[in-house]
């Protein structure tokens, strides 16, 4: 700019002044209204109090969200914390204890592999107890398939309809659309060693999965595949689960000879060993929160079917359950 | 062009049979040795089954985390480059989208954004695409997404700024210089290739979670582009007008500036054009690492499959991509026809005659008043500084969007279905299994064969070479899925790219009309198109397929319109007075005139392909981009992940060296340096 106004001549220089002070002018006249910073914005910033910030991971499904959610509200509003949410992968959001940038993880789906690095090896994560919540995974069907072939839900039945089951990708077998890569599998094994006619075909995503499963209840098709809960899906479509050999202690200890359904899971609460010995009022927040399937399910439903706002979502639930709120916060 | 130099001796070998019988050959024995050893040593690893190179990777991965905290390596090295480009991004974030110092909204509002974008795009470019960039940036906030576009294009802007900082040098030096050219090549298929999950974890540990990791993981995809593309368009000045220059007496360096870079200033920008493709196509990707802006809508919203919001969130990363497009290429326009020096930027071009220069500069004075007042407004009153209104044109698009959705989910799938079965069935079958079911050395050796007779020399050595290191992975399997794949989406991306490209290239109004689509094809989050064709095709390899294509097809149809468009109109003309139908001249004269675009269609065609792997493995592809994903999912997994993502690597680096070469020694053949 400063070339130009140099190059130009003193009457383009004065008149394009002109031109812009009178704009200027007019906009200053015309315009008027609030001015920003008039009204202070919300208490957030004024109250941040003992607790300070609260660095919350959030990992990428809607359960998990809804506990964030409601986790985050009460903090923020109980505790006068600073919440600061971070959209994290699992891997992504464990590494952040060491790192410093994440205090929490409220929905932990097992994971062995990640408790031993960091929580046995590197120390810099603690467990926080369990959330309330019991994991299932397991074999499902659509519910139409289920109400029409009621033996469909025994693993014994399945070859029976092996066929029915087939697609593009699974050859002359019956397919098993298995999942979302997050969770551990142990499918191939079980196939193989309840001799099933089945292959299993890697979906890829909860997308595709839910994706597929929806199609398929709508249409009338065939589907077995690969899924779990709590889970906002099964509130739209509730999926039945497949029985297999009930599941006993050990006998998901050899990955190549499991032939037994899925443990039940306990999910937990894991916080970085600095959030823990900091003395924070979130943190015993994040130790004593604790809630149950059909709460978590409630308020992800708020989030995923009546599409609120996380915020809201979780305001609706906290005043509707203040008892369940307030034993948190003794 | 080391190859030109031996063409001859080889050629005196292979003449005596064209090349296309030798391959057909190769191809029959390949067929014949199939029958006997099918099912034979395929080298197939099950899903959960891990070698001890993964197991090693694992290990690595964990010391790395491990003395993170007293490494000097990430003491001096990592921790500079992060304080540097979290200052950058977090700076252009508090001009324009994060609120700063307590005041509770960013330094400059709404209003004053647009003023500053209409502004730049007239003095850079011209008021038609100052007028389309405003009217873009208004409808962000019309949409209700205003805070997270201005996140998204403030981590754009740093990305693509540095990606241009670095890459076109690079692109100069690698146009300029054979030998760089050759060391740089497989880096880039190397960045363009190497699956993002596979590094983005990783990332987090170097540069932390924030925008630094985010602009990084952004700046490795899109960086490359501008630097292959430059070196592209260095290249394509002809010989004779180099050698012209350098006989008049230029210095190398008088070369470059007067000569190679002007005359390549087109394709230049295509190139930076590209960059902000790639940098837009990262944006929900980085969000998996809490990158701030439109990405976190599209992956929340996608959580719920709510595809009415990724829609309309995606549709805001389009807008951006083709309003940042537009002002870059209309900029080039403008300095193409104006004066060519460094301040010759702002002046008007000559063609539209004396009066609008004399006034342009006035215009432009109080074009800039005007600008500053409207961020003045926009930093000072709160109706300018927090678009009004609800963003109510974005729930209008949300549920017109999950309407079409709905609809073509309930009504097409029948016909889909038919189609996926017969391309299933008809090809991709029987080619998997051709691949996966003949033993490794077997495929191994073709390939090498192949190469060598397509590519010579050097192109059968780099195919053994990652033959070998794909053994060494130990995912030989998933890569011959994998590779069936890839090749039948390159056939397609290709049979598409040269239709469309063509038909772009011959008419200017054709490539007005269809451009903004491919640019939607690129920028477009896959998944917001993805969950629809779940719906249609399922969860299949089929549907991987689809995805590769609508996203690697535009490149490759861009790339060939613009080199149908460079042939000399002349040549087109004489071609036509001569009594050439259209038919001819676009088989006899454009197309074998823009082979360089051809085969660098093919090249980028098959790279973008198989950057779309492990999006193919969220649809159900399986194999290596199913197992880059579960790497990035579960801890134990990860080193399979990252041997799946050198196997994605090495498929690039192989296929890339055999079509370069390829295309060159074609082109030597035909007696054109190009």
């Amino acid at each position: 700019m400063a070339i130009h106004l140099v190059a130009g001549t003193r009457p383009a220089r004065w008149r394009a002044g002109a031109a812009g002070l009178t704009v200027l002018g007019l906009a200053l006249t015309a315009c008027g209204g609030a001015k920003v910073g008039d009204t202070p914005s919300a208490a957030g910033s004024s109250s941040g109090g003992k607790c300070g910030t609260f660095n919350l991971a959030v990992n990428p499904w809607v359960g998990y969200e809804a506990d964030a959610a409601v986790v985050a509200y009460v903090a923020e509003h109980k505790l006068g914390c600073t919440v600061k949410k971070k959209d994290l992968k699992e891997e992504v959001a464990w590494q952040g204890f060491g790192t410093g940038e994440v205090d929490a993880v409220l929905e932990n789906w097992g994971h062995d592999d990640l408790k031993k690095k960091y929580i046995t090896d590197q120390k810099t994560a603690v467990a926080a107890g369990p959330t309330g919540n019991n994991g299932v995974i397991g074999w499902y069907v659509p519910p139409w398939l289920a109400k029409k072939y009621p033996d469909i839900t025994s693993y014994k039945n399945l070859n029976k309809y092996a066929s029915q089951f087939k697609t593009s990708e699974s050859g002359s077998q019956g397919q098993l659309l298995d999942g979302d890569p997050s969770y551990v599998t142990n499918d191939a094994a079980l196939v193989k060693n309840l001799n099933l006619n089945f292959k299993v075909v890697y979906a890829g995503s909860e997308t595709a999965l839910i994706q597929a499963f929806r199609q398929a209840e709508k249409k009338q098709e065939w589907i077995l595949g690969y899924f779990y809960e709590p889970q906002w899906f099964l509130s739209e479509v509730p999926l039945v689960k497949v029985d297999l050999p009930p599941y006993k202690e050990g006998c998901d200890a050899v990955a190549a000879a499991v032939a037994c359904d899925y443990p039940v899971y306990d999910l937990d609460k894991i916080v970085s060993t600095k959030f823990a010995a900091s003395g924070s009022p979130a943190y015993s927040l994040v130790k004593s929160f604790s809630w149950t399937n059909d709460d978590q399910n409630l308020v992800a439903k708020y989030i995923a079917v009546d599409k609120m706002s996380d915020e809201a979502a979780a305001k609706k639930w906290v005043e509707a359950n203040g008892d369940k709120v307030a034993a948190w916060l003794k | 062009m080391a190859v030109v130099a031996q063409v001859p001796t080889r050629l005196g070998a292979i003449r005596a049979i064209p090349r296309r019988f030798v391959v057909a050959g190769i191809l029959a024995l390949w067929l014949l040795i199939f029958a006997v050893f099918r099912g034979h040593q395929t080298l197939a690893l099950a899903a959960a089954d891990l070698t001890g190179l993964h197991r090693w990777f694992n290990d690595v991965n964990d010391s790395i985390g491990a003395d993170r905290n007293s490494n000097p390596l990430f003491l001096y090295f990592f921790n500079e480059i992060r304080l540097v480009i979290d200052n950058l991004v977090t700076f252009i974030q508090s001009l324009i989208s994060q609120p700063s110092s307590g005041r509770g909204v960013p330094q400059i509002g709404w209003l004053g954004v647009v003023g500053i974008v209409g502004y730049l795009s007239w003095a850079l470019g011209n008021v038609r695409v100052a007028l389309l960039a405003m009217a873009g940036f208004t409808f962000f906030g019309l949409q209700g997404l205003w805070q997270e576009s201005m996140d998204t294009l403030a981590l754009t802007l740093s990305a693509v700024f540095v990606s241009l900082l670095i890459g076109i040098p690079l692109g100069v030096w690698a146009g300029m210089s054979d030998r760089a050219n050759r060391i740089m090549t497989p880096f880039l298929d190397f960045m363009q290739t190497m699956p993002t999950f596979v590094y983005l974890a990783p990332l987090t540990l170097f540069f932390l979670i924030g925008p630094a990791s985010a602009t990084i993981a952004t700046l490795i995809y899109a960086a490359p582009p501008a630097i292959r593309i430059t070196a592209h368009a260095i290249r394509s000045v002809p010989a004779t007008t180099v050698e012209a220059a350098y006989s008049l007496g230029s210095t190398r360096r008088q070369t470059l500036t007067k000569v190679l870079l002007p005359m390549s200033k087109r394709t230049v920008v295509m190139g930076i054009n590209q960059t902000i493709m790639a940098a837009l196509a990262m944006v929900t990707i980085a969000a998996l690492i809490d990158a701030p802006g439109l990405g976190k809508t599209v992956v929340k919203a996608l959580q719920s499959l709510d595809v009415g919001t990724a829609f309309n969130a995606g549709l805001a990363i389009v807008v951006m991509a083709i309003v940042l497009d537009r002002v870059t290429t209309a900029a080039s326009e403008r300095s193409a026809t104006g004066v060519p020096s460094a301040e010759g930027r702002g002046r008007a071009p000559g063609r539209l005659g004396g009066p609008f220069v004399k006034w342009r500069r006035h215009l432009l004075v109080a074009g800039g008043v005007v600008a500053a007042v409207l961020v003045y407004l926009s930093h000072t009153y709160v109706w300018a500084a927090e678009f009004p209104g609800e963003g109510s044109t974005g729930s209008t698009i949300a549920s017109a969007a999950d309407t079409v959705t709905t609809w073509a989910q309930d009504h097409l799938s029948g016909m889909t279905n038919a189609l996926r079965d017969a391309v299933t069935n008809g090809l991709l079958n029987p080619f998997q299994s051709l691949l996966t079911d003949s033993p490794w050395w077997l495929v191994g050796a073709v390939l090498v064969a192949v190469g060598a007779v397509l590519g010579g020399r050097r192109a059968g050595v780099t195919a053994g070479v990652c033959v070998a290191l794909l053994v060494g992975t130990g995912m030989w399997s998933d890569s011959m899925t994998t590779l069936a794949s890839t090749a039948v989406a390159t056939v397609l991306v290709m049979a598409l790219g040269v239709v469309v490209g063509v038909w772009m290239g011959r008419s200017p109004m054709a490539d007005r009309l269809i451009r903004p689509t491919l640019d939607a094809a690129q920028v477009m989050p896959p998944f917001v198109y993805l969950v629809p064709f779940l719906a249609l095709f399922g969860a299949t390899r089929f549907t991987a397929i689809v995805a590769a294509v609508v996203y690697a097809a535009p490149v490759t149809m861009k790339i060939i319109a613009d080199g149908v468009r460079a042939v000399p109109e002349t040549t087109v003309e004489a071609a036509a007075a001569a009594g050439s139908n259209t038919w001819q001249i676009i088989t006899k004269v454009q197309l074998p005139m823009s082979r360089s675009a051809l085969a660098l269609a093919v090249n980028q065609g098959l790279i973008y392909v198989l950057s779309m792997v492990v999006v193919g493995g969220l649809v159900g592809a399986g194999a290596l981009g199913y197992d880059v994903v579960a790497g990035f999912s579960q801890g134990e997994l990860y080193g399979k992940g990252l041997a799946a993502g050198l196997a994605i690597v090495l498929l690039g680096v192989m296929f890339d060296g055999i079509t370069q070469a390829a295309a060159r020694r074609t082109t030597a053949v035909n007696g054109r340096r190009h």
